[in-house]
């Protein structure tokens, strides 16, 4: 089935968040749709879907031009999609989820609930999506519910599948099986249009890419087109892939943390005997796969969780015991990991949450009252500053894209004298530009002087920002290294190695790859050693196709091409990590 | 924060354990130190109402060491239940012996010493008949809410429909058009709250606070005006009178409870059976649960998310209108101003006390229908206690029980939100 959309235009009010966009996908092609945050994306699949009502433009299924009213229309046409916010009723399980609105009855509408089953079963299987029809939905693992959505599309035959944003909510192992899943759809003549803003995964795994900039079509590249001119398409410059950092210059000791324990689930310590320095001036790091502590070592540093045991000291001044807000006056500054539950009030104005911490304070309030003269010059000032893009400061801050509501974080926190800044996944969900302007910013606190702690399960971001390494692997911290330590070894502190043993890895290793090893093969292991050791269930599962091989190839041809300065290492990662051989076999060698 | 609210939840878990066994110990310490001490003498039960068929012999019960017996019993239950992990149906079987433990020592307690038999079948009869408005009353809430509409206009339709099942039945000699009056004026009221919240998504608490103010301001100017004058033709109807079901009916005790009654009961049997089936078997019920769980999912799989709510409130008007028509031409006879009094809102906590299901909900209401019951026969025992205090009793130990044993109750997702379309 052939998928045409002609001059779509769809307009909010004064705002175009589509223009004219053409777009072809073809029958069994993947079609990435590449485009920043707020580029339009989600807006054309929702015209797509039936969701949203182009203002302009048709729709042509296999040159038949369709009109689609509703969903139910777009389903009818063959049209499937997942939802970047999934559409399942989190107390239904599986096989409820997936036959809602297409139930199997038989007299008076009884559920049929054995022929659901059973058909929710099969097509599972087809595809290997290994879903367990009578789980409840809200007791599945986010990238299973991703699975329970492919399904539903596939139950109504769904010949071109809409994926928005798929790989956001997932792991990098989740990404990996999805990836398997999609080429399976594909080889069985279906199409996909995948949304991302993620460079390497289209490369990855799309046929072709259209690039969408501010609600137009931009171009449309092969996925072999190197991450450089990916990104300056999508930005509308050239952007840097890594910040350049001059050498940190480390002063005194700021943050002194010893033996910090907090409490967890059961008897288990969330945080067990955690100690750790940074100096002023400083970038540490913290790797660790999601959920062994990162959360709560956090949440003890700004007193969100009471400490059990040990103390937190800034600056020499015991904050063991002290209030958030105590903190926050003694120069803690922090970007939570979840903005919009716990960084922004969505409904208030963008104003009105730059000054979330200091409201009470002069000059933003004098006694009971709001001086709400000065919050909006501030605001104005900031939202200059740190190029804020939303209409106004009175815009409820709900409304701005990912990387502008974080930029209004960034704003808060780093805009007043901060001594200690605690950044947790600062760029998750962002697109390419800011996560450089996010970075840029963090590097320039620590030049100022600040201590910069990082928490982040992206590797590549712990290698751009990080003076130090730490590396936390069940609530402890496993070993602390130097930014130049080889990926392989950070992986297996990560999957729980001893600090000797990956010393002594880490060594060999870094001889291998004097002795001969190149870029590419350094992150396939590095990412050997997440999936294999720290995920075998999912290394477990992973066959690669055949036309994975050549992908790889082409990611680590497209990095050798471009040699202006795009960081091989960031380039490298996720290409590199596709290429199944070295990293299987790497992923045994550490047991 | 996130992790924050769940850690929170955890040690709720945790607590919710040691809530409920504490809750159990305090009963069984009640039927101890409450009943088995002040009791002396014997407790009689008759279990056969005057002429019926089958006899059944009088219970003769020491009431004092019974209650010891049951409140040692329930402090029993009370450790089970903290130190053996329980499934969901343990659990709810460690309520029940609990609640009928207090109950028996309670009721061993009123009657001892006195000479009169306490009649469990009157008791219990009442307690069926005291319930079925707030069964359907329940009900309705369950099929408004269910698909994402709060409903607290049943306490308004309840009155409507006895008013229009009064009227009508007067004026026409007929009860069966005017249980139809009855249910279709539950069913206006809840046209009126479908469009407003809706259509013009008005805040839907308040919209049924409004709702109630304005059916009882109208049907007591209406009363004034037009029924009292008026009083032979506009109200005085007759009433249903019982039916006797073939066999069931004569069983001993199940028989003159279950089986002998009039109309209203077997509707609302036939309601139950609907409602529960229907929601939870059907593709109607799965598409009116999806709609109130999560409007945007059922709208992207072809599911008309108005529609539905529209369709549901409506029949939920309907079902209270019948429930309203009881309070008439079920029991009363004529017609009286606010004679709901407040039976609509006691409908609406035990559709929440019963999880918005159907047959949690029927339990709930059946829990305050017997307080009702049981408060009116302790009444004819005199029992040393005075009579307001005796009217108060049933509802505080109703709401012990409640926020001691009934878990986290959780609204459906929707509910209460308007939907509007991107
Ligand atoms: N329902 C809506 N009303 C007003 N503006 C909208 C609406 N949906 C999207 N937008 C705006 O349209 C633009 C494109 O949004 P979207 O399609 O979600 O981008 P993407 O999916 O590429 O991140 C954004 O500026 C967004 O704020
Ligand atoms: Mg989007």
């Amino acid at each position: 089935m052939k998928l045409e959309l002609k001059g779509i235009t769809k307009r909010y009010g004064s705002l175009v968040a589509n223009d004219h966009i053409d777009l072809t996908v073809e029958q069994g092609q993947i079609h990435a749709l590449l485009g920043e945050n707020g580029a339009g994306k989600t807006t054309l699949v929702n015209v797509l879907y039936g969701l949203a009502q182009p203002d302009e433009g048709e729709i042509l299924i296999d040159g038949q031009p369709q009109h689609l009213g509703s969903p139910s229309h777009a389903i009818k046409a063959g049209i499937g999609m997942v939802h970047q916010h999934f559409m399942l009723v989190p107390v239904f399980t599986v096989a409820e989820n997936v036959t809602l609105g297409m139930e199997r009855t038989r007299v008076l509408g009884l559920i049929d609930r054995r022929r659901t089953r059973r058909d929710v079963r099969e097509l599972s299987e087809r595809y290997g999506l290994q879903v367990n029809p009578d789980t409840l939905v809200e007791d599945l693992p986010v990238g299973v519910q991703q699975r329970v959505e492919i399904v539903k599309a596939l139950l109504r035959e769904a010949n071109v599948l809409i994926l928005d944003e798929p790989t956001s909510v997932l792991t990098p192992g989740e990404s990996q099986e999805l990836f398997r899943i999609m080429r399976e759809l594909r080889s069985g003549g279906r199409s996909i249009v995948f949304i991302s803003h993620k460079l390497k995964e289209v490369q990855e795994i799309a046929d072709t890419i259209t690039v969408i900039r501010r609600g137009r079509v931009v171009g449309q590249r092969p996925p072999t087109t190197s991450d450089a001119e990916l990104a300056s398409l999508m930005v509308g410059r050239s952007v840097q892939l890594r910040v350049t950092k001059p050498p940190a210059s480390p002063g005194d000791v700021r943050l002194d943390v010893q033996g910090l324990t907090v409490a967890g689930e059961e008897d288990k310590s969330a945080l067990d005997e955690v100690s750790f320095q940074v100096r002023a001036g400083e970038i540490l790091g913290v790797a660790g796969v999601q959920g062994n502590g990162q959360t709560e070592l956090c949440e003890a540093l700004l007193g969100l969780v009471p400490a059990a045991a040990g103390s937190v000291r800034l600056e020499g001044q015991d904050l063991t015991h002290a209030t958030p807000r105590q903190r926050l006056h003694s120069g803690v500054g922090y970007i939570p990991e979840d903005r919009q539950e716990d960084g922004l009030v969505a409904g208030f104005s963008v104003g009105e949450n730059l000054i979330l911490d200091v409201y009470n304070e002069p000059p933003y309030s004098s006694g009971i009252a709001l001086d709400r003269g000065t919050i909006n010059k501030t605001a104005a000032e900031r939202v200059a500053d740190f190029d804020i893009r939303t209409t106004s400061t009175a815009t409820p801050v709900g409304t701005l894209s990912g990387g502008n509501q974080q930029k209004v974080i960034l704003a808060r926190e780093i805009g007043r004298d901060v001594r200690l800044l605690v950044a947790s996944q600062p760029t998750r969900g962002l697109d390419v530009g800011s996560i450089e302007f996010v970075h840029r910013r963090i590097v320039e606190e620590r030049d100022q002087g600040v201590a910069v702690l990082i928490i982040s399960s992206e590797l590549d971001e712990i290698y751009a920002l990080s003076d130090r390494i730490a590396v936390m692997y069940e609530g402890k911290i496993t070993g602390f290294r130097d930014p130049d330590v080889p990926p392989e070894e950070l992986g297996m502190l990560m999957a729980g190695a001893s600090d000797a043993d990956a010393a002594a890895f880490g060594a060999a290793a870094d001889h291998g790859q004097i002795a001969g090893g190149e870029a590419a093969d350094e992150t396939g292991l590095m990412e050997a050693g997440l999936y294999g050791v720290g995920l075998p269930g999912v290394a477990g599962n992973r066959r690669e196709p055949a036309d994975e091989g050549p992908a790889a190839g082409d990611g680590t041809h497209a990095d050798g091409s471009d040699g202006s300065g795009s960081g091989s290492q960031s380039g490298g990662t996720q290409s590199g990590g596709s290429g199944s051989g070295p990293a299987d076999d790497s992923g045994a060698d550490p047991e | 924060m996130t992790t924050l609210t769940t850690a929170v939840r955890s040690t709720v878990a945790v607590n919710r354990t040691l809530i409920a066994s504490a809750t159990f110990v305090a009963f069984g310490l009640a039927d101890i130190l409450l009943f088995g001490l002040f009791s002396h003498g014997d407790a009689t039960f008759a279990f056969a109402q005057f002429g019926a068929k089958v006899g059944v012999p009088n219970l003769v019960l020491p009431a004092a060491p019974v209650a010891y017996a049951l409140g040692a019993v329930s402090i029993a239950i009370g450790v089970l239940r903290a130190t053996v992990p329980l499934s969901r149906a343990g659990r709810r079987a460690c309520i029940a012996g609990a609640v009928l433990a207090f109950v028996i020592s309670l009721l061993c307690w009123a009657d001892a010493g006195n000479s009169t038999a306490l009649n469990v079948i009157n008791l219990l009869q009442g307690t069926v008949v005291y319930s079925i408005p707030l069964i359907l009353g329940a009900l309705a809430g369950v099929m408004c809410e269910r698909s994402g509409v709060i409903n607290i206009a049943i306490e308004g339709q309840l009155l409507l429909g006895a008013f229009a099942a009064a009227v009508i039945t007067s004026a026409f000699s007929s009860l069966w058009l005017g249980l139809i009056a009855g249910s279709l004026a539950g069913g206006l009221l809840g046209g009126v709250l479908a469009v407003f919240a809706i259509k013009f998504l008005v805040d839907q608490i308040i919209l049924g606070v409004v709702l109630n103010v304005f059916a009882s301001g109208l049907t007591g100017y209406l009363y004034d005006r037009a029924l009292v004058p008026y009083q032979n033709r506009l109200n005085s109807p007759v009433t249903f009178s019982s039916v006797k079901i073939p066999l069931l009916g004569d069983i001993p005790i199940i028989g003159p409870v279950f089986f002998d009654s009039t109309i209203f009961l077997y509707i609302t049997y036939a309601m139950i059976a609907l409602v529960q089936v229907g929601l939870f078997r059907t593709r109607w019920g799965l598409r009116v649960r999806a709609v109130g769980e999560h409007p945007t999912a059922a709208d992207t799989v072809g599911i008309k998310v108005l529609a539905t709510r529209y369709r549901n409130v409506l029949m939920g008007g309907l079902i209270a209108g019948i429930g309203g028509a009881f309070l008439t031409i079920g029991q009363v006879g004529s017609f009286g101003k606010d004679m709901s009094s407040g039976e609509g809102y006691i409908a609406l906590a035990a559709m929440i006390f019963g999880r918005w299901t159907p047959l949690g909900a029927t339990a709930a209401a059946l829990l305050f229908g017997f307080s009702t019951s049981l408060q009116s026969i302790l009444a004819t025992l005199n029992v040393p206690i005075p009579s307001n205090i005796l009217l108060m009793a049933p509802y505080i130990v109703t709401i012990v029980a409640v926020a001691g044993l009934v878990g986290k109750v959780r609204a459906p997702k929707a509910d209460g939100q308007p939907y509007v379309k991107a």
